[in-house]
């Protein structure tokens, strides 16, 4: 019943009345009818039987007024298939949203056709193909293949490629090179020692204090920098032999020492089995015999050993004869070195005696032969004195006998005293650059000379002594045989006189451990020891000949030692 | 300067010594009584041995320094004192 029911609703569409579905068959059998009736009254009318109303059995049953109504059926373009409630999530509300608008197209038939358009590259393949199998000759067929498989190579690039390739004129390769002078060289090696870090900081030191003292003393120092630039110069010019000194010292003294090496021994451990069988005497071994050129025919007239270099020691040379030549020598002698002296000094006179400064043992001080004293400094390169007695600032008349330093005096100024043949005791000061004298004592004549020549003819000092402790004590031994013990501060009067010899006294010494004891040796033969409260001597000692020189031993206070004219010495115990 | 040549005369009269040799910084012989041949060699023996050995006493207190080198032997005794830029080398046969 489909179709009459579609019939009929194309109908509705024509908006005419539309009755229930049963008035619509009706109609439409109505209508059918009258169609046919409409077309078979050309043929006839004779089949009009059945105008009855056939029934379906199935038909509803409506009342009229059901008929009657009018019911609208509208047309739409919807797909009845078309999902109606569609929904989508949406981001924006953070829910489910529907869609109204949902495609309605409803495919009802579909076929793929085969039709291509004879301009595009497939249908201009295909003609192509058609074209070749018209010609129909395999060779050529094989060949068009190829060709059109070419063709249809160059048909497929897509591009349609064309290469063009030329090729530009190449410049000739040219190969210059040039070489250059390499850089000088030179090796250097050096070893990284900590003496070598060591010594670069000390002489880094040396520049940066050379730096700070030129820039404090720039101005004043300009003319001395120049002449010692100079020296500098000409010291470094000469293939400089100067700087050896040290070195050729050393090496003398390990030669000297190995030529000597026996006496050497000898002065360390001296020691003679066969003393214990001599008795009385004893043996003295001559070690070191000193000698030197310049000094030919000048006698030894005074030693002294330097307290502080106790290998060093002082020679002062002259001579005893009045009359003969005018000349003497100071030389330093060490033990380390016997064959040559360390210092030489030459003098305008004869030498007499000489002391050395206990405390400053580079202070030599010398008293010459015409009266002169003199004061060296070992430190100085020279050969002159530092100071000078000259005949204004009060030199002696006579030969000094003796010198003697003392301590410093109140103002730190180091001075001596001499005695000498004319017998005055002088102290000399050294202030700055000069001698200052200063009399201590002058010592009494005789009492043979008459008393109106007393002042005129004096009594020679011989030897003087200070006291080891009290040292302003002293004694002097004259010519006369008397030894007079004077202060340095009493300066009119002799504290004691002591009738000592009956000639000349020629040393006079005190005891370096008993405070009352001195020895006194002279030319009668005798060697007397004296204590200064007493006065006589305690000892008399009768040697065979004129005794010339008497010392203490200075390790005990009960031995010394004399020596005579006829050239032997003699310990005392 | 005279000082020093009168010290090296001195030096080579003395008993048994053989001969000695002055060599600068460089280590060039400066002043010998020695032939050339044997000069050399000397020098350039004791002067490396001298660089150990200073280099020895300065490696151990680099505030000491090497004043003098005596190598006894049979024969001789060779004795080397160096210095600052200078090294003297003096052999001595001894005195027997």
């Amino acid at each position: 019943m489909s179709v009459p029911h579609k019939v009929g609703t194309v109908k509705s569409k024509q908006a005419t009345n539309v009755k229930a579905p049963v008035a619509k068959v009706v109609k439409a059998a109505g209508k059918k009818k009258d169609e046919e009736e409409a077309t078979d009254t050309a043929e006839g009318e004779e089949w009009m039987p059945g105008k009855t109303l056939v029934k379906p059995p199935d038909q509803l049953d409506l009342t009229e007024e059901e008929l009657n109504e009018e019911i609208t059926r509208v047309l739409t373009a919807n797909n009845p298939n078309a999902p109606q409630n569609v929904v989508r999530y949406g981001f924006k509300e953070g829910c489910y949203k529907p869609i109204i608008f949902v495609d309605q197209m409803a495919i009802h038939f579909e076929l793929e056709g085969n039709l291509v358009h004879k301009e595009s590259d497939e249908g201009r393949r295909l003609m192509a193909k058609q074209a070749e199998r018209e010609e129909g000759t395999g060779a050529e067929k094989l060949d068009n293949v190829a060709k059109a498989g070419e063709k249809e190579r160059k048909l497929t690039n897509q591009f349609n490629f064309n290469e063009r390739a030329s090729q530009t004129l190449n410049n000739p390769p040219r190969d210059i090179s040039c070489q250059t002078e390499p850089p000088p060289r030179a090796n250097f090696s050096a070893t990284a020692n900590q003496w070598e870090i060591y010594d670069f900081y000390v002489e880094e030191l040396k520049r940066r204090e050379k730096s700070k003292e030129k820039q404090e003393g720039q101005v004043l120092n300009k003319e001395e920098d120049k002449s010692k630039k100079k020296i500098i110069q000409a010291e470094t010019q000469s293939d400089d032999i100067t700087q050896l000194a040290h070195a050729a010292k050393i090496i003398e003294r390990m030669v000297n020492q190995n030529i000597f090496d026996e006496v050497a021994q000898d002065f360390m451990y001296f020691e003679d089995a066969a003393d214990e069988f001599r008795g009385e005497k004893g043996t003295l071994l001559p070690l070191w015999k000193l000698q030197y050129d310049k000094a030919k025919g000048l006698s030894v007239t005074a030693l002294c050993w330097n307290p502080k270099y106790n290998d060093l020691f002082a020679v002062g040379l002259g001579s005893y004869e009045f009359t003969q030549e005018e000349r003497g020598m100071l030389l330093f002698y060490t033990l380390k070195n016997s064959s040559y002296p360390e210092f030489i000094f030459n003098t305008t006179s004869g030498v007499m005696c000489v002391d050395i400064h206990e405390q400053l043992s580079y202070l030599v001080a010398v008293g010459l032969h015409d009266g002169c004293v003199a004061v060296y400094n070992l430190k100085k390169k020279s050969d002159q004195p530092v100071y000078n007695s000259t005949a204004s600032s009060g030199k002696h008349r006579g030969a000094v006998m003796q010198v003697k330093w003392q301590k410093d005096d109140l103002d730190s100024n180091h001075n001596f005293i001499s005695v000498s043949a004319d017998g005055r005791v002088v102290s000399w000061t050294l202030v700055k650059h000069e001698l200052v004298f200063t009399d201590i004592i002058k010592l009494p004549a005789t009492d043979k000379v008459p008393d109106d020549l007393k002042d005129v003819i004096a009594t020679a000092g011989t030897s003087l002594d200070f006291h080891k402790q009290k040292d302003y004590h002293f004694l002097v031994a004259t010519e006369a045989g008397k030894i007079h013990k004077g202060s340095k501060y009493y300066s009119s009067k002799f504290l004691e006189t002591y009738d000592a010899h009956f000639m000349t006294v020629s040393r006079v010494r005190w005891n370096p451990f008993h405070p009352n004891v001195f020895i006194s040796c002279g030319w009668d033969w005798m060697v007397k020891i004296w204590d200064q409260t007493i006065k006589s001597p305690i000892f008399t000692f009768e040697l065979k000949t004129s005794v010339t020189d008497v010392a203490w031993a200075p390790y005990s206070s009960t031995i010394f030692a004399a020596i005579t004219n006829d050239g032997k010495s003699r310990d005392h115990a | 300067m005279a000082e020093v040549e009168d010290t090296l005369k001195r030096i080579q009269g003395y008993n048994g010594v053989i001969g000695s040799i002055v060599v600068n910084a460089e280590g060039i012989p400066i002043r010998t009584t020695l032939d050339n041949s044997t000069t050399v060699q000397y020098v350039g023996l004791l002067h490396q041995l001298t660089m150990k050995a200073r280099s020895t006493i300065r490696d151990i207190d680099p505030q000491n320094d090497l004043t003098f080198l005596r190598i006894r032997s049979k024969k001789h005794e060779i004795m080397v004192a160096p210095d600052k830029e200078f090294l003297m080398i003096v052999i001595q046969s001894p005195t027997e």
